[in-house]
C-alpha cells in the first residue's frame, strides 16, 4: 500500500538519490517549487510548432514552454494529437514546422546519439506501454540504468519497486502482469534516472477509478521532487482530483491548437 | 589492442545481449550458413594452393629442361646428334645432355600411335634432352651456335608448353581466390538477410530501447555480438569437417595427379584455422552494417 504523507515522500526522495548514484544537481525542493538554477527556464518549448501526418496538419502554431517542476494536464478529444505532442516532447516525432527546444536544444539539431542521451532526461509512461517480455521486471525496470551502463544495488532497486508496490513481483515478467502493474512498472522504469521530466501518455486509460488514483499519487508524489510532469488524458475526473493536490494546469486541443483551459473543470 | 578489443567485446555486451530475446531461426540459420560457407571455403583454399602448388611444379620442371630436336637426313643424322651433343656439353649453364633413345622416344609416341611403332623405321626426329645447370645457359646464342654447326637442329626451351601452363595454373588459383571471395560475400549477404529479419523481429524491442535511451550503438552491439558469436561457431564446425574432408582425400603421392594433390601441406594446415575469425569478422560488419542502418530507418 503506498502512503501519501509527506514524510513518506521524503523517504521516497531520499531513497531514490543513491538509487541511480549520478544525481548531477542539488535535491530537489519540494511543496512544488522549481529546482534552484533552472528557475525560469524552459525544459521543453514549442514555438509555432506544427505537425502534418501527410493527411492535413494535426497540430498547429503551438507555442508554450513547460517550466521545470511544473504540472500539466493536456485534454482533448480521442485523435486531437495529444500523443503526437507528447512524442515531440522527447524527440519522437520532429515538427513540420516551428521549433522545439527541449532542455535548451533544439530538436532538429540533435544527433541519434543526443537523442538518446535526452530521452534519459525524460520518462515516458504511455498506455499500453511495452516491456521486454523475456526479461524478468526487475530487469524491465533497470533497463534504463542498463541501456547506460550503469547499475542499481538491490536494496535501491526493492525500494523502488516497493514505491509502486510491485517488489513481491520482481522476479515476473510482464505478459504476467495485469493492466495496473504494467502502468506502475512503467513509471517506476520511467523515474529510475532521476529524469527531470515525465510524459504520461494516458497512464490511467486502462486503470480502475482506485488504481487511477493511486498512480496519480506517485506522479503528484514525483512533481513534488521536482519533476516536471505532462499527462495527456481525457480523465476530467482524474483532473479534478489532481488539482486538488497540486497546481497543475490544464492545456486542451481544439482546432489543432493547444489553449489553456478555463474554470470550466 | 586487438586482444583488449575482442575481450571488451565478448564480456561487456553481454549485458546487452541479453536485451534482445533469444531468437529461433535465425540462430541455427546464421550457424549453419557460416559452416556451410567455411566448409566450402576449406576445399576453394585448397583448390587455389593445390592450383599454386602445380603451376610452380610445372614451371620449374619444365623450365629446368629443354629440347634440342634434329631433322636431318637419315645419313646425316647420327653425325649431327654427335656435333649437337659437342656443342651442348661445351656450352656454360648446361649442367647434361643426352639423346633419347628409341625406346624413350616409342614411349612417348606410344599415346598417339600405340606399342608397336616401328621407329627407327620412320623418319622421325632425334631428341636430344638436356638439364639446365644453376646458372641459366644463353639460349639465344646457344641457338646461333647450332644453326652454324647442326643445320638441323632447333632448340626448344618449353617456352610456348609453359607459358599457357604456368598461365592455366595461375588462372585456376585465381578461380580459387575468387571463388573464396565470393563465398564470402554470399556469406555476409545472408547473414544480412538474417540479421534485418532479426530485427525486424525484434522492433517493438527496438522501440522500448530507443524509449529508454539506449544509442544505436548499444542497439546494434546486442545484435552484432550475437551473430559475430553464432557465425564464428558454425564457422568452426565448417572448417573442421572441411579439414577432416581433405584429410580424407587419396594422398597426392599415392596416385600423383591433380586431383588427389588436392590438400594442404605442412603449414598450409593452418590456413583454414584463419576461416572462423575471418568468418567471425564478416558476420560482424555485416550484421553492424545492417543494424545501424535499419535503425537509422526509426526516428
Amino acid at each position: 500500500m503506498i502512503s501519501r504523507n509527506s514524510t513518506f515522500a521524503t523517504a521516497i526522495a531520499l531513497n531514490l538519490q543513491p538509487l541511480h548514484g549520478i544525481v548531477r544537481r542539488p535535491l530537489p525542493v519540494y511543496g512544488n517549487q522549481v529546482r534552484q538554477g533552472r528557475k525560469g527556464q524552459a525544459v521543453i518549448s514549442f514555438e509555432n510548432v506544427a505537425y502534418n501526418y501527410g493527411g492535413g496538419e494535426l497540430l498547429s502554431e503551438i507555442s508554450l514552454r513547460l517550466a521545470p517542476g511544473s504540472f500539466h494536464f493536456l485534454t482533448g478529444p480521442s485523435g486531437a494529437g495529444k500523443s503526437t505532442f507528447l512524442k515531440l516532447c522527447y524527440a519522437e516525432l520532429l515538427p513540420t514546422a516551428g521549433h522545439v527546444t527541449i532542455f535548451d536544444r533544439e530538436v532538429r539539431s540533435l544527433s541519434r546519439d543526443e537523442v538518446a542521451h535526452t530521452r534519459r532526461r525524460v520518462g515516458v509512461v504511455h498506455q499500453n506501454c511495452q516491456f521486454l517480455d523475456h526479461l524478468p521486471l526487475a530487469s524491465n525496470v533497470t533497463l534504463p540504468l542498463t541501456v547506460s551502463n550503469r547499475e542499481v544495488s538491490g536494496q535501491d532497486l526493492g525500494d523502488l519497486l516497493s514505491w509502486v508496490g510491485l517488489r513481491h513481483l520482481a522476479d515476473a515478467l510482464p505478459p504476467s502482469l495485469s493492466g495496473g502493474e504494467r502502468q506502475r512498472a512503467a513509471l517506476a522504469r520511467a523515474v529510475i534516472v532521476d529524469p527531470e521530466v515525465i510524459l504520461a501518455d494516458e497512464p490511467t486509460g486502462n486503470l480502475d477509478w482506485e488504481m487511477s488514483l493511486r498512480l496519480l499519487t506517485l506522479l503528484v508524489e514525483l512533481n513534488r521532487m521536482g519533476k516536471t510532469i505532462v499527462i495527456a488524458t481525457h480523465d476530467m475526473n482524474l483532473i479534478r482530483q489532481a488539482k486538488a493536490q497540486v497546481a497543475a494546469r490544464v492545456l486542451r486541443i481544439r482546432n489543432r491548437r493547444v489553449q489553456l483551459a478555463g474554470a470550466d473543470l | 589492442m586487438v586482444k583488449a578489443l575482442i575481450s571488451r567485446f565478448l564480456r561487456a555486451d553481454r549485458q546487452a545481449d541479453r536485451v534482445v530475446p533469444p531468437s529461433g531461426h535465425t540462430a541455427w540459420l546464421t550457424s549453419f550458413t557460416a559452416g556451410a560457407m567455411t566448409f566450402l571455403t576449406v576445399f576453394a583454399l585448397a583448390l587455389s594452393l593445390a592450383a599454386g602448388r602445380m603451376a610452380d611444379r610445372w614451371s620449374d620442371a619444365l623450365a629446368r629442361t629443354a629440347t634440342v630436336r634434329i631433322s636431318a637426313p637419315p645419313e646425316q643424322l647420327d653425325l649431327q646428334t654427335r656435333v649437337v651433343l659437342d656443342v651442348l656439353t661445351t656450352t656454360p649453364g648446361v649442367e647434361s645432355a643426352r639423346a633419347l633413345t628409341d625406346e624413350e622416344q616409342r614411349k612417348l609416341l606410344e599415346p598417339w600411335f600405340g606399342p608397336d611403332l616401328p621407329v627407327e623405321a620412320l623418319p622421325i626426329p632425334r631428341l636430344i634432352e638436356l638439364t639446365e645447370a644453376s646458372e641459366p645457359y644463353d639460349a639465344e646464342g646457344l641457338r646461333q651456335r647450332l644453326s652454324a654447326e647442326a643445320p638441323g637442329a632447333v632448340l626448344d626451351d618449353h617456352t610456348r608448353w609453359r607459358r599457357p601452363l604456368a598461365s592455366a595454373a595461375g588462372r585456376l588459383r585465381l578461380l580459387g581466390l575468387v571463388s573464396i571471395a565470393l563465398i564470402g560475400g554470399a556469406m555476409a549477404a545472408m547473414i544480412t538477410l538474417a540479421a534485418n529479419a532479426a530485427l525486424a523481429a525484434n522492433a517493438q524491442v527496438i522501440e522500448v530501447l530507443r524509449l529508454v535511451g539506449a544509442r544505436d550503438s548499444y542497439i546494434a552491439r546486442a545484435f552484432v555480438r550475437r551473430f559475430t558469436l553464432r557465425a564464428f561457431g558454425g564457422a568452426q564446425v565448417g572448417a573442421l569437417a572441411g579439414m577432416i574432408g581433405i584429410a580424407l582425400l587419396p594422398s597426392a603421392d599415392a596416385a600423383g595427379g591433380f586431383l588427389t594433390g588436392l590438400g594442404f601441406t605442412g603449414f598450409g594446415w593452418l590456413l583454414p584455422l584463419c576461416l572462423p575469425p575471418l568468418a567471425a569478422t564478416v558476420a560482424f560488419l555485416a550484421t553492424r552494417r545492417a543494424a545501424l542502418a535499419k535503425l537509422r530507418e526509426l526516428t
